[in-house]
């Protein structure tokens, strides 16, 4: 399951959305969204109109009722549409995670030991279940007996099997998953309905979705302009009516239907769910909603060096030989005492030979024995066929075994090893018989395009710390190559959670990752906690979001989603309210200019008569939000950069495209009503 | 000419402005200042005599106190107005004010607004004017500037929200009795009354008997304007020679009631310590202002083309309602002036403004927040500013944060109420005034001007302004209870609604200014603010403005 193929919108879930935009019509689901249900009651109230013309008292025309109600309709229709559109999205993403669980049966072990098949579905918390080869996980747990490869590739899209054992850091499994050898005890960690996928679907169905703080500040705004527009419009009535100006009801219900936010309010909730898309797409499951919402708002991002910032594989930077050996000598060494070495680090010394100019062919390989690393020893290499013992090792491992060897230590040794440390590397010392040749370099190279994400994170603000167990040398050397901002050396667990708690004393938000048991307090400590799905459970537990892929860097992505989707929100608000400029100027003056002529001066924009204006504002209204729905279900594009910038380009794309779309839209609009005659 | 006497007047606005601001800033610090020495003595005793604790409050207890002290206010001035004709100080024997004018009258002082249903001269006892009109005229705009600072304080995350009697205290004894006593001595000098005898009964040089109003005139007028009030001592209020003699007095309290209003801004700047985001705010209200007045001056000077038809000449303007002393320019600006900053004093009548020129007056209070009136026109335009934060702040991709504090669903929802509400009085009670006959009644010229009246008198009472289109018969049950009660609401629901929000922000942590925040001090937003004002402040009353004075103008020009 690629990443790709889960973001596109198939036929099946366009068909499901058009149904879901008919079965929305509720008025019990409609209530939810304020503005769209005015919307709804002004449909319901024109419909009676058409079919009563004169039910709130004068005469009103049949067929203009009748359409001002269609395209209320519509419009109503076009937003539940676009709900329905995300919520299909999300939850074929989730169904598609979600599959491979139903139907799963589970043995559970009884208290007397005896083993009961039930389905996975009845699993409680606490509950222990037997898996064996070839057997699903039925449910998210930990396991507290045995060992076990896993193919997580249901959840993870990675083919390769993961070993999960009973303690330690590989113990959480995720239902879904499926055994492939041996067996392994499980203690179910969550109730039905509670796992992580199951937080995951709640937060895409429109219906039991929760609002996210920011959203129901938002919807507070909303609802007050409508609550404003709902009192310009009834209030005209009368004021009107002293001047002997009547207004037909289906006049007043389109004014108030334009003037509301129906474009952000039909939109909105599409934007908050779309969101979550998103970071599924990432194959990243939030927790909740204001997670993702917090991610924009981050300041300070927490990255452990290793494996997030660092590839964690330490390569041969240099070879530096001590006085009296050339370099052609250290090199050649160097790629003898690696030939049998298979580590990252020992392939790397005879990359770094072969690129050098020595040919690997002239290594003499028949014959040599390779000598493993012991824990003891702390040194490996191999001996020749020759005879010659050629070793690779720390510095001081290898400086024992020569001087035991009744070796000489070179003078200059030392100070080579400690120029390699305090430029943040690792040395090696290599040695053939009983001399000391030189040391290898091995640095800890930063991956690539680190250094550019992270001025990307400064341009928007977001400060970086660099958490490693390293000594402050090397620390700094490598916080300066990667480009954060601050680091904190020789880290233990508990000084992330201060350096959080420091953070967070100045107001700033927080975002990390982690996977460790001992990292979950300072995962659940900060604003926004990613945890690795290889970690502990504890760690997935504590943190709000879980990657699927264990990819510590994905973060840096939750963050510019979590700004994507406030600036979509912003975007679209800005865009909804300027609309009502042109909006005003189009209704405002139909209303009027049959009773007062002179109020044509007032139609800037040349409508062709009262009811096409009326109607052309009405349709723009509606049509807007479908041809929204990509953006809003896509993001607004967001390309790192200071605020100022930022809003000066949004402010000019949307609020003053959202001042001019509409007198360009409305006109061209009525222009076609006129043409097809219908108004 | 008209242009330097504008031009004049609106640079010495600005040049006493930041001085102003400056004096503000220390009168309210919550630290121990040099003014300490000078007014501590004084206040101290009033403290002691009144019985006041000078701890800080919070904002519940702020607005408590507030409320509480206006609530007192309220009943004592009733009473004395109410029973003025039996009580001492009435040399000139003015009867009992009825009791549903009385109502109105009390709730018009206490709420700043200063409407006037009654004529002054025959309305109101000396008793009266001294110790209801001029002591709420001093003790309603220490409370507005005492309700600003406040809000200021919880916005801008000073240590705490004050005290408000503190504030109160101070904003009398170190603003507006130093100013009003000064203002008052240059006033008598420009030939403005000041005297307990009754009216003057003379023959004048026709030899006619003439009875002459007068009385302590001068007391009242220097804090009319300081303090943004308004309501003039002659019916005909800064029209009459006797509130407005002199050319020089016309500028003098234009500069008066433009004072406080112009530098609360700034003060807020300082008190943030971030003086360019005070002057945006600044800039946003100029500008409206200037737009305003330009539109004022231009259709005033343009004349009116219905007068033109029946063959008076127009050549200077629309003269009709005006001082031929201050002309055009004197007139457009005071007209202006009055309405941005919500005095609601008057040097010409509004009523007989062209239609364009009277929808200024209306369109300023509709807003509310050009300068408006002493303290609540900035805490106005700062509502505004906390709108367009919440909006504009999404498109940088964080959620909205005014001055490092967070804005949420609470804030919004008391800001959503605000706003909601001016609309509420002005269009609810007008849609109900002009579809029954005892508000129809009233009006003195139907048709798309008699729409203007109605809006006029109740948007002005919900603005706090007290400003009329004379020509409607405001004195009937009716109007007493109907616009008693929109002033009331227009004053105290927002200013509870707003020192809410200080509240809530002020337990708010600060999060760090970062480059990835929204500047609110630049031009940008600047015309971010700009746009919010004029879209959801304006645009809602649109449709009524295009029924009132846009209709009238496009039908007789």
């Amino acid at each position: 399951m690629s990443t790709k193929s889960k973001g596109n919108i198939t036929s099946p879930i366009l068909i499901e959305a058009c149904k879901d935009a008919f079965k929305k019509l509720n008025p019990k689901l409609m209530a939810r969204n304020p503005v769209m249900f005015v919307v709804e009651i002004g449909f319901v109230m024109t419909l009676l109109l058409s079919i009563f013309p004169s039910l709130f008292g004068g005469e009103s025309n049949r067929g203009y009722n009748l359409t001002v109600s269609f395209i209320l309709v519509l419009t109503i229709l076009f937003a539940n549409f676009a709900e329905a559109l995300a919520e299909g999205r999300g939850k074929a993403q989730a169904d598609s995670l979600k599959k491979t669980k139903q139907d799963t049966k589970a043995k559970v072990i009884q208290k007397d030991g005896s083993i009961k098949v039930v389905d996975a579905a009845d699993l409680r918390k606490g509950d222990i279940v037997l898996v064996e080869a070839n057997d699903f996980i039925p449910s998210d747990g930990d396991i507290i007996e045995g060992v076990a490869s896993v193919d997580e590739s249901a959840i993870t899209g990675e083919s390769a099997t993961v070993i999960k054992e009973s303690g330690g850091d590989f113990s959480s499994v995720t239902g879904g998953t499926k055994v492939i050898s041996d067996y392994i005890k499980v203690k179910v960690s969550s109730d039905p309905g509670e796992s992580f996928l199951d937080r995951m679907i709640s937060l895409v169905e429109g219906a039991k979705r929760q609002k996210t703080p920011n959203e129901l500040a938002l919807s507070t705004l909303l609802v007050g302009l409508t609550l404003i527009f709902l009192l310009v419009c009834t209030t005209l009535v009368p004021i009107a009516s002293y001047i002997n100006v009547n207004l037909p009801t289906a006049t007043l219900v389109a004014l108030l239907v334009c003037l509301i936010p129906t474009t952000i309010g039909g939109l909105l909730s599409a934007i908050g769910i779309a969101g979550m898309d998103r970071v599924t797409q990432f194959n990243v499951i939030a927790k909740s909603g204001k997670a993702v919402e917090a991610a924009g708002d981050i300041n300070t991002i927490i990255l452990d060096k290793t494996g997030t910032i660092t590839l964690g594989n330490r390569m041969a930077f240099s070879l530096l030989p001590v006085k009296g050996v050339t370099q052609k000598e250290l090199n050649t060494f160097a790629a003898y005492s690696s030939m049998h070495d298979e580590t990252p680090e020992g392939r790397s010394v005879v990359e770094f030979v072969v690129k050098a100019g020595a040919v690997k062919e002239g290594l003499k390989k028949e014959g040599s024995e390779g000598v493993e690393f012991t824990a003891e020893s702390r040194m490996s290499g191999t001996d020749l066929a020759d005879g010659t013992k050629v070793r690779k090792g720390a510095v001081d491992a290898i400086k024992k075994y020569i001087l035991q060897q009744g070796g000489k230590v070179p003078i200059d040794l030392e100070n080579i090893s400690d120029e390699v440390a305090s430029l943040g590397g690792t040395p090696l010392a290599v040695a053939e018989g009983t001399r000391i040749l030189g040391v290898i370099y091995l640095k800890d190279t930063v991956k690539p395009g680190m250094k550019e994400r992270f001025n990307e994170l400064r341009k928007m603000g977001i400060k970086t710390v660099m958490c490693t167990g390293d000594n402050p040398l090397t620390a700094a050397t490598i916080a300066k190559e990667a480009g954060v901002d601050d680091y904190i050396a020789e880290a233990k667990p508990e000084d992330k959670i201060r350096v959080i708690k420091r953070e967070q004393a100045e107001g700033k938000l927080v975002a990390m990752t982690g996977d460790g048991t001992n990292d979950a307090p300072a995962l659940a400590q900060a604003d926004v906690g990613l945890a690795m799905n290889t970690g502990t459970h504890a760690a997935k537990e504590a943190a709000n979001m879980v990657d699927l892929d264990s990819d510590p860097t994905k973060i840096i992505e939750i963050v510019a989603i979590g700004k994507q989707l406030l600036m979509t929100r912003g975007a679209l608000t800005t865009f909804s309210i300027a609309n009502d400029v042109a909006k005003y100027f189009a209704i405002i003056p139909a209303m009027f200019m049959v009773a007062i002529p002179e109020m044509k001066a007032l139609n800037i924009m040349d409508l062709d008569t009262p009811q096409s204006a009326i109607l052309a504002a009405l349709i723009f209204n509606a049509i807007i939000i479908p041809l929204l729905i990509p953006l809003a279900m896509k993001g607004v594009n967001y390309v790192p950069m200071n605020a100022s910038k930022l809003l000066t380009k949004n402010l000019f794309i949307y609020g003053l495209g959202g001042v001019i779309v509409p007198f360009i839209g409305i006109k061209a609009i009525d222009l076609i009503l006129v043409l097809m005659g219908i108004a | 000419m008209d242009f330097l006497q504008i031009s004049v007047v609106l640079v010495l606005v600005l040049v006493l402005a930041i001085p102003m601001a400056n004096y503000l800033t220390t009168v309210y610090s919550l630290e121990t200042t040099k003014q300490d020495r000078i007014f501590g003595p004084i206040e101290r005793i009033i403290y002691k005599l009144s019985g006041i604790q000078t701890s800080e409050m919070n904002w519940k207890k702020y607005a408590k106190a507030l409320l509480f002290s206006n609530l007192i206010m309220f009943i004592i001035s009733y009473l004395i107005i109410r029973f003025q004709g039996v009580l001492p100080g009435n040399p000139s024997n003015i009867a009992n004010m009825d009791p549903i004018l009385a109502f109105n009258t009390a709730a018009s002082f206490l709420t700043n607004t200063n409407l006037q249903h009654y004529s002054g001269e025959s309305g109101l006892s000396y008793l009266s004017q001294m110790t209801v009109i001029i002591f709420l005229m001093f003790t309603t705009p220490a409370t507005g500037l005492a309700l600003c600072i406040a809000f200021f304080r919880g916005v801008t995350g000073q240590k705490n929200i004050g005290n408000f009697y503190v504030d109160l205290v101070r904003s009398l004894t170190r603003v507006l009795l130093p100013l009003s006593i000064l203002i008052g001595l240059i006033l008598v000098s420009q030939g403005v009354p000041q005297t307990f005898s009754s009216t003057a009964a003379v023959t004048t040089v026709e030899g006619a008997a003439q009875n002459i109003a007068r009385g302590p005139v001068a007391a009242l007028e220097s804090i009319k304007h300081l303090g943004t009030n308004g309501g003039g001592f002659f019916g005909v209020n800064s029209a009459h020679p006797f509130e407005n003699p002199t050319g020089f007095t016309n500028i003098l309290e234009i500069l008066c009631m433009f004072l406080i209003p112009a530098a609360l801004p700034l003060t807020f700047g300082r008190m943030a310590k971030n003086k360019k985001q005070g002057w945006i705010l600044f800039c946003a209200m100029g500008s409206l202002f200037i737009v305003f007045l330009s539109v004022a001056y231009f259709s005033e000077l343009n004349g009116n083309p219905a007068l033109e038809k029946i063959g008076l000449s127009q050549e200077n303007g629309s003269m009709e309602g005006k001082e031929v002393r201050f002309g055009i320019a004197q007139s457009a600006l005071f007209t202006a002036v009055t309405t941005a900053v919500t005095t609601g004093t008057v040097n010409t009548m509004h009523d007989t403004l062209t239609p364009l020129g009277g929808l200024v007056p209306l369109a300023q209070m509709m807003l509310n927040c050009v300068f408006g009136g002493d303290g609540v026109g900035t805490v106005n335009i700062l509502m505004y500013t906390i709108m367009a934060v919440f909006i504009a702040g999404l498109m940088v991709g964080r959620t909205p944060e005014f001055l490092g504090k967070k804005i949420e669903a609470r804030e919004m929802k008391l800001i959503a109420i605000a706003i909601l509400l001016h609309p509420l009085i002005i269009l609810g009670p007008s849609a109900i005034a002009l579809a029954t006959e005892m508000g129809t009644s009233g009006i003195s010229n139907s048709g798309f001007h008699g729409i203007s009246q109605v809006v006029y008198e109740f948007t002005s009472s919900a603005a706090n302004n007290g400003s009329g289109f004379e020509g409607l018969g405001d004195n009937t049950p009716f109007w007493n209870i109907s616009t008693g009660l929109v002033m009331l609401f227009g004053r105290y629901f927002s200013m509870i609604a707003m020192i809410a929000v200080a509240g809530s922000l002020l337990t708010k942590k600060r999060v760090p200014e970062t480059i990835g925040t929204l500047k609110t001090d630049n031009s940008t937003f600047l015309v971010i603010l700009l746009a919010t004002v004029l879209i959801i402040g304006a645009l809602t009353f649109f449709p009524v403005l295009a029924l009132g004075p846009v209709a009238e103008w496009l039908t007789i020009r």
